[in-house]
């Protein structure tokens, strides 16, 4: 029973929950839907699609989540992945060996630097000239398009070059490279964050900026930094997406995707509030995104309402993760009000993240 | 006395992960009677209250209103219940009218929806009733906090409530308002409202209230009528310590010998900034205590927030040691070895949902940058020696800091600003809303800092307490000072009073 407890009281349960129902209906509806098959020394399957194609909403979701520890948002990701694609693929194109390793090596950290002059950009806007972060990056969200029509001069670049192509079809060790990429990053960020004393002062600029001000912390450089980060993400996930289609494509490439973020941060358990953030939670948070946008189509949901669809499970998973509802819903024996509640699941979020 | 039962709490006990707040306690309000809610930091005051009010709902035990048992899941609950409350801070909108704010929710009616011509003259009828004359018309926001709480009481008649709450409500009022308060609130008496009132100040538990409940680490100590319970008796009850230990801790609470003259830790010249604080002339040296006397909205707070760097000066010098210091921000502040310890603890002092320990590096941590995190070891070291120095309970320094009581994060602030071994501490109503041995406990590390050789600038607005600590005083008044008194004989709080009244002693100043 205690077990049992502990395990449903752990923050990171009902979006576990989730996924795993979603994976359920899917399999009961199609058993095929759990199977793995070999080819050519790499792993296929609906689950490895799943993986794969989760890449992009990771990084940027990674992104996103520091950005609401620190009280702000990031509405400009869609449009900065936009940039970096059609950057990056300009210069492979207009290149007279886009198979070469050099060329696109450079086309990569360029699209990757040019990125991270947009996202310093945001973070000066919210940092420095103190705009709201929900304004201050609708800019970016417009113009980032714009910039990227510019570069691509109106068209849809299309491309051919194998090294480019590997990072989002290729295999390593049996697993797609693009998931590997998203995961590596994951990984360097989470220790950046909580090895350095970087997490905590987020969470303290996010709780109470004030207080974090008296104390001498430089939430101006702080914030800054996780805008910057943000939209390197960001643009890392524009390489792996042109990639994956070899096309840039201004006015698609991205589109929505910073809802999709916002939603997995949520699920993963970080406030819009600000403060505690977990990005394990978010982790989860996307697999349960991506699952879903992945069932939509194995289940043949028609296209007609295929918001519709989606937009009825997100609510029903945050209704099944809010502590009132299941308390309203389920029974009425926890007779605790919201606050210390939200204590509880703080704590263990914090537990979880570290 | 043979009033009525109003509200009556049993048994009630409310438990939070790892603590019991509340373990068996009675609280009986009767009609038409001021009731006192006693008790130390963490005794268990404010969740009784938020029992009550139904901010917690309660884990055993009954509340009966008015003869029924009630059982509040919210606010809103205890509202209709008829249990009005006004807190320290007050909660009404700021952006609204007084008169909106009085009869939310109780607006007149007239056949083209609201009249708000007839709600503003009922709001004015409420407020006339507590002798209040402002007009509803006017913004919530344009009148003083004081006046603000009267407002809310004013609320409180509008609802009909039978009983009300005051938690706290004098903190940040001087005493012309106290008294403007305290006639409210005993016309609420007259009418046979149930008042519950919770205060620091003893002075004013005597001359308000007519019974007194103590509470002590959870539970109940007792209740008694406020004339058989004399002062020693009832602090004795709120510490559970015999009164001889209590003078003891005043004993030691006792000023430092004076410090040898020195270089200045810090000397300001026409440090200003226009609109806040005049400009003025301080200094103060290694091992000094200098406090800083004055009413709320002398200037106390806004002169320690320049030399802090917390606002920025738009005039004059400060040096530090023996060089002039441009400081900037608190960070270069901190740079310098300066220290602030804000009046207002809940917004510019704790990181509410961060633990004990991570509030209490923060302050080193922010020093080093974010890059190189304080070792594991340094952090255990300063955890230790300041949760034991200071007397942090509970000593967990992995629980949450809005889990502790007001005393102890006041104690876990001033171990986060001692772990950055300042040279000058600033400490802005360090002990304001905690109780008695938090207090001396807290004036006790005070004076041993200072003999230690720290330089302090003690701000508070109990004199007695910047008399009994402090070496040297400045005296404020209009945001300026208008005075400075050295030690001796003669430091003592009528002094200090007669300076701030007299007339001419400003005029000399300009």
């Amino acid at each position: 029973m205690t077990m049992l407890r502990r395990i449903t009281r752990h923050p990171l349960f009902w979006p576990v929950f989730a996924l795993v129902v979603l994976i359920v209906v899917n399999t009961i509806s199609r058993p095929s839907f759990l199977s793995i098959t070999v080819k050519d020394g790499g792993l296929y399957g609906s689950l490895i699609d799943i993986l794969r194609n989760s890449s992009q909403l990771m990084l940027v979701s990674l992104g996103m989540t520091l950005v609401i520890a620190t009280r702000g948002i990031d509405l400009s990701v869609g449009a900065v992945l936009a940039v970096s694609g059609a950057v990056s693929l300009t210069i492979i194109g207009s290149s007279d060996t886009p198979g070469d390793l050099g060329t696109v090596t450079v086309a990569i950290l360029t699209g990757l630097l040019v990125t991270l002059v947009l996202g310093i950009w945001n973070g000066f806007l919210v940092s420095v000239v103190k705009i709201q972060p929900i304004i201050a990056t609708l800019l970016l969200m417009f113009a980032g398009r714009g910039i990227a029509m510019l570069i691509t001069k109106g068209q849809i670049t299309t491309i051919t070059s194998d090294p480019y192509r590997y990072l989002a079809s290729g295999h390593l060790l049996g697993l797609p490279v693009a998931f590997l990429i998203a995961i590596v990053v994951v990984v360097l960020v989470s220790l950046v964050v909580r090895r350095t004393a970087l997490g905590m002062l987020l969470e303290a600029v996010g709780i109470n900026p004030e207080a974090s001000r008296l104390a001498g912390v430089q939430s101006r450089g702080i914030i800054w930094m996780v805008y910057a980060l943000s939209g390197v993400l960001a643009g890392l996930a524009g390489i792996l997406y042109s990639s994956n289609i070899m096309a840039a494509d201004a006015n698609n490439a991205g589109l929505n995707i910073e809802l999709d973020a916002i939603l997995a941060v949520v699920i993963g358990g970080t406030s819009l509030m600000g403060g505690k953030f977990s990005i394990s939670g978010t982790v989860v948070g996307v697999l349960v995104i991506q699952t879903l946008t992945t069932s939509i189509t194995f289940l043949g949901v028609p296209p007609a309402v295929t918001p519709l669809f989606k937009a009825l499970v997100v609510i029903v998973i945050c209704l099944v993760q809010s502590q009132k509802a299941r308390d309203m819903l389920f029974s009425r024996r926890r007779h605790r009000t919201a606050a210390p509640a939200a204590v509880v699941a703080e704590a263990e979020t914090e537990a979880v993240a570290r | 006395m043979s009033n009525d039962i109003v509200a009556e709490l049993r048994d009630i006990s409310i438990s939070f992960p790892g603590v019991k707040a509340l373990d068996g306690v009675d609280l009986v309000l009767r009609a038409g009677e001021i009731h006192a809610l006693m008790g130390e930091n963490g005794a268990g005051k404010s969740t009784l209250i938020k029992a009550l009010t139904g901010v917690y709902a309660i884990d055993a035990g009954t509340v009966t209103v008015d003869g029924a048992a009630r059982r509040f899941t919210g606010t809103a609950d205890a509202q209709d219940a008829g249990i009005a409350t006004v807190y320290q801070e007050v909660n009404l909108c700021e952006n609204l009218t007084v008169g909106e704010n009085v009869m939310l929710g109780r607006e007149a009616r007239g056949p083209f929806g609201i009249s708000w011509r007839a709600t503003h003259a009922r709001a004015a009828e409420a407020l006339a009733g507590l002798g209040l004359r402002i007009d509803p018309r006017s913004l919530l926001a344009s009148h003083s906090l004081a006046v603000q709480q009267l407002v809310a009481i004013a609320r409180a008649t509008v609802l009909d409530s039978r009983v009300l709450v005051l938690d706290e409500p004098t903190s940040s009022l001087d005493r012309g308002e106290v008294e403007q308060l305290f006639a409210v609130v005993r016309r609420m008496r007259e009418r046979g409202v149930a008042v519950l009132f919770v205060s620091h100040f003893l002075d004013q538990i005597y001359e308000l209230c007519d019974r007194i409940t103590v509470l002590r680490n959870g539970r109940l100590v007792g209740e008694y009528p406020t004339e058989d319970l004399p002062r020693h008796e009832l602090i004795a009850k709120m510490l559970g310590r015999e009164v001889e230990h209590l003078d003891e801790i005043g004993e030691r609470a006792e000023r430092a010998a004076l410090p040898a003259a020195g270089v200045p830790v810090l000397r300001t010249e026409n440090l200003a900034r226009k609109g806040a604080v005049e400009p003025f002339d301080i200094t103060i040296l290694p091992g000094e205590i200098v406090g800083f006397a004055g009413l709320l909205g002398s200037g106390r707070t806004e002169s320690a927030r320049l030399v802090y760097g917390a606002d920025r000066a738009d005039g004059g010098t400060i040096r530090l040691g023996d060089r002039i210091t441009k400081v900037t921000s608190p960070r270069t502040a901190l740079a310098h070895r300066l220290a602030f310890s804000s009046e207002d603890r809940r917004s510019e002092g704790i990181i509410a949902d961060l633990t004990v320990r991570e509030n209490l590096v923060l302050a080193v941590q922010a020093k080093r940058g974010w890059w190189r995190r304080v070792p594991k070891a340094q952090q255990d070291a300063i955890v230790e020696r300041y949760m034991t120095a200071l007397g942090v309970r509970p000593a967990d320094p992995d629980a949450l800091i809005r889990n502790l009581s007001g005393g102890n994060q006041q104690k876990v602030l001033l171990g986060r600003w001692l772990a950055t071994e300042p040279e000058l501490l600033i400490l802005d109503e360090p002990t304001r809303g905690i109780d008695v041995g938090a207090k001396a406990e807290i004036q006790t590390v005070i004076a041993d800092l200072a003999a230690d050789g720290l330089a302090v600038l003690f701000i508070s607005s109990e004199l007695e307490e910047v008399v009994r600590l402090s070496h040297r005083i400045y005296v404020l008044r209009d945001r300026r000072i208008i005075g400075e008194i050295a030690d001796g004989a003669d430091i003592d709080v009528d002094r200090i009073v007669a300076l701030i009244a007299d007339d001419r002693s400003g005029e000399k100043a300009a």
